[in-house]
């Protein structure tokens, strides 16, 4: 499998520096590999820094310490900027208002001098808002014309347009309506299929996350207490918080939601602000099987089957 | 049972330059005493006006057409004058919005606010009305209620805010509660929390609660009825296991299908809804959803569907169930697969 690997994130941290004393560490000392043509799932609460992380691995925070390397280059240089793209959470203000939709599309084709003609140009537009479902009237039109599903079709034509190898998927449906969201989600898994991309899918919706992704990282506070295949994740989760948010998750069934609600595991509490965090493990606070050692010992990922990985040290 | 709330062919339009916009196109429902009932749909579908109509919240442009009636104990609220419509809103109905911050004041401490409530309502005094208070914000689950009664809202957490909201909204033990939805800005495990205080509350109090939300999964553990609209329309309407086992209308039986689930197969296709829902400034003749559904018919398109009644309470606007269909379109839809069932 090594040979395959993609992206190779080796103990990135992103700090905040808020004051003197107070530092925000949003991103503490993660590490995880992703395949070719694979998507890994990321997954955690408002705040636990998944966005940031996202962020920081395309290199748009600066990182505080750590190494992403992409295909065996090192991230800060800058001719991997075309090949490794994101799509971001709000179709609304991601897309430029006073641009149209060609203009918006063409302008990494533009960066990039990826058309040499002013034909090659309007022809590599209409073929990618045809491939994401989009027609050519609508090129020469404005965003507000444009419903959150289409314009979150934008945004992917626009992602595509450089013709990425690897994406960062922030939130890409959270703000889309139900129906709206599996339009987007069947988008994205022919587009991974037909092109070989692959993805770094960040969401907080679980049921989505299991549905698009092969592997999952499970995150809390700035670091990774879980990575496992989809499956495994789903049918044996180690680790207390996993469980609980995958209990946590409501099911759109009465009956068994009616069951579920016996064996809930309800967290108490809320999660810890990543502001000069406790030592030991951070969700020890709201952990059901925490014991005191918990609260002193810092636990770090382990091996507990055959690709999967477990931070705690109850496991 | 008692009725406590029916609404009557209610109709909510917003003028805008572009034109009337008809946002709620003449429903009727009603809620018993101490019943929880889910109203869902799409963003645009005419829900949280509807929410709003039964507490009197709309503003200008938006109006409350004549000939809708909302009837509060046989009371109808829309023709309430204003010292009425003060001790109803607030004192016997109360109401929960999304952004609980937004929706408080930033200038007043919480336990001001939930005070203010009780002072108006209740007729306690001041001090009363402080003791009062934190023994409320004790009940909603928030630690060391007597210190953070005196703060203000930006020092609470998003999952503490909706509580404090939920303090202020039960405060005066409401026949009614509107809950807006009151989970959407929340995390999954903090939803869990917030939506056990509500169905908490509801026992407790015998309080009737409408839950308002897009969402089918915190739906089907509070509410014993659901109401599913589109675009300003119920489409169907039942107790809560029809709508999840035996949904009519194709238009919940797609958005059920549309929900991603945790026993499907990985990257497995979504049945998606194709299209986006129709303008409401110039709504179609016929039925809403013809343009998005799979079984449209030459009628649908023509004239709009009437009501359907079937076993237990439960009710669907689709030409499908007319005596005149087709039997082979009918059994393609009513073979189809619900995915809901093979858990």
């Amino acid at each position: 499998m090594s040979a395959d690997i993609a992206l190779e994130v080796k103990n990135l941290k992103k700090y905040f520096q808020l004051s003197k004393d107070t530092t925000l560490k949003a991103v503490d000392d993660i590490s995880f590999n992703i395949y070719k043509g694979e998507t890994l799932g990321l997954v955690g609460e408002s705040g636990c820094g998944k966005t940031t992380c996202g962020r920081t691995i395309i290199g748009l925070y600066d990182k505080t310490d750590g190494h992403v390397v992409f295909n065996g280059i090192d991230m800060n240089k800058r001719k991997l900027r075309k090949d490794v793209q994101m799509i971001f959470q709000d179709p609304y203000a991601a897309l430029n208002p006073r641009m149209t939709v060609a203009d918006i599309v063409a302008e990494g084709i533009d960066i990039h001098k990826l058309a040499k003609t002013k034909a090659e140009r309007t022809e590599k537009i209409h073929k990618y808002l045809s491939l994401v479902g989009l027609n050519k009237e609508h090129a020469s039109r404005f965003v507000h014309e444009f419903s959150g599903g289409q314009r979150q079709r934008i945004g992917i034509a626009r992602t595509l347009a450089v013709e990425p190898k690897f994406i960062v998927l922030d939130e890409p449906i959270s703000a889309l309506d139900v129906s709206i969201q599996a339009q987007i989600v069947n988008l994205l898994v022919k587009l991974q299929k037909e092109i070989g991309l692959t993805y770094l899918f960040i969401a907080h919706d679980l049921s989505m996350v299991k549905h698009i992704s092969d592997r999952i990282a499970v995150m809390y506070l700035g670091t990774v207490v879980e990575i496992t295949t989809s499956e495994n994740l789903y049918s044996t989760p180690y680790h207390p918080y996993t469980q609980a948010l995958l209990s946590a998750i409501p099911i759109p069934d009465p009956d068994v939601e009616y069951e579920r609600e016996k064996s809930r595991i309800k967290l108490t509490g809320e999660i810890t602000s990543p502001i000069n965090p406790p030592p030991g493990c951070r969700f020890a606070s709201r952990c059901n099987k925490a014991t005191p050692s918990c609260f002193t010992q810092t636990p770090v990922l382990k091996e507990v089957s055959p690709n999967h990985l477990v931070a705690c040290i109850g496991v | 049972m008692d009725k406590l709330l029916e609404v009557k062919n209610l109709n909510v339009s917003y003028q805008t330059y572009a034109g009337e916009v008809q946002s709620v196109r003449g429903i009727s429902f009603d809620v018993q005493k101490g019943e929880a009932i889910a109203i869902v749909g799409e963003s645009g579908c005419g829900k949280s006006v509807t929410a709003k109509s039964i507490l009197r919240l709309i503003k200008k442009p938006g109006v409350i057409k004549d000939g809708s009636e909302i009837l509060y104990n046989n009371e109808n609220i829309l023709q309430f004058n204003k010292k009425r419509l003060s001790s109803y809103r607030g004192g016997e109905a109360a109401i929960i919005f999304q952004d609980a911050l937004a929706s408080l004041n930033p200038t007043m401490t919480v336990g001001k606010q939930i005070v203010e409530n009780l002072v108006l309502h209740n007729n306690l005094s001041k001090p009363q009305a402080a003791e009062e208070a934190v023994r409320i914000l004790e009940m909603v689950g928030i630690p060391n209620a007597t210190k953070r009664a005196k703060q203000y809202p930006h020092e609470f957490s998003g999952g503490m805010r909706q509580r404090v909201m939920i303090a202020i909204a039960f405060a005066c033990k409401p026949q009614l509660l509107i809950a807006d939805e009151p989970t959407t800005a929340l995390d999954v495990t903090i939803q869990a929390q917030i939506m056990d205080l509500i169905k908490d509350l509801q026992t407790q109090l015998n309080t009737a609660v409408i839950l308002i939300t897009h969402d089918l999964g915190v739906v089907a553990n509070l509410a014993k009825r659901v109401i599913v609209m589109y675009s300003g329309k119920i489409v169907e309407s039942g107790n809560c296991r029809d709508i999840f086992y035996s949904p009519k209308h194709p238009y919940t039986k797609a958005l059920l299908n549309a929900m991603p689930r945790l026993d499907l197969q990985n990257k497995q296709q979504l049945s998606s809804i194709d299209g986006s829902p129709p303008d409401l400034i110039a709504p179609p003749i016929g039925c809403a959803f013809s343009p998005r559904c799979d079984y449209c018919m030459q009628i649908c398109l023509e004239q709009s569907p009437e009501y359907t009644e079937f076993e237990g309470a439960h009710q669907a606007a689709c030409w499908l169930y007319h005596k005149d269909v087709p039997s082979n379109i009918f059994t393609e839809f009513t073979e189809g697969e619900i995915k809901c069932q093979q858990i």
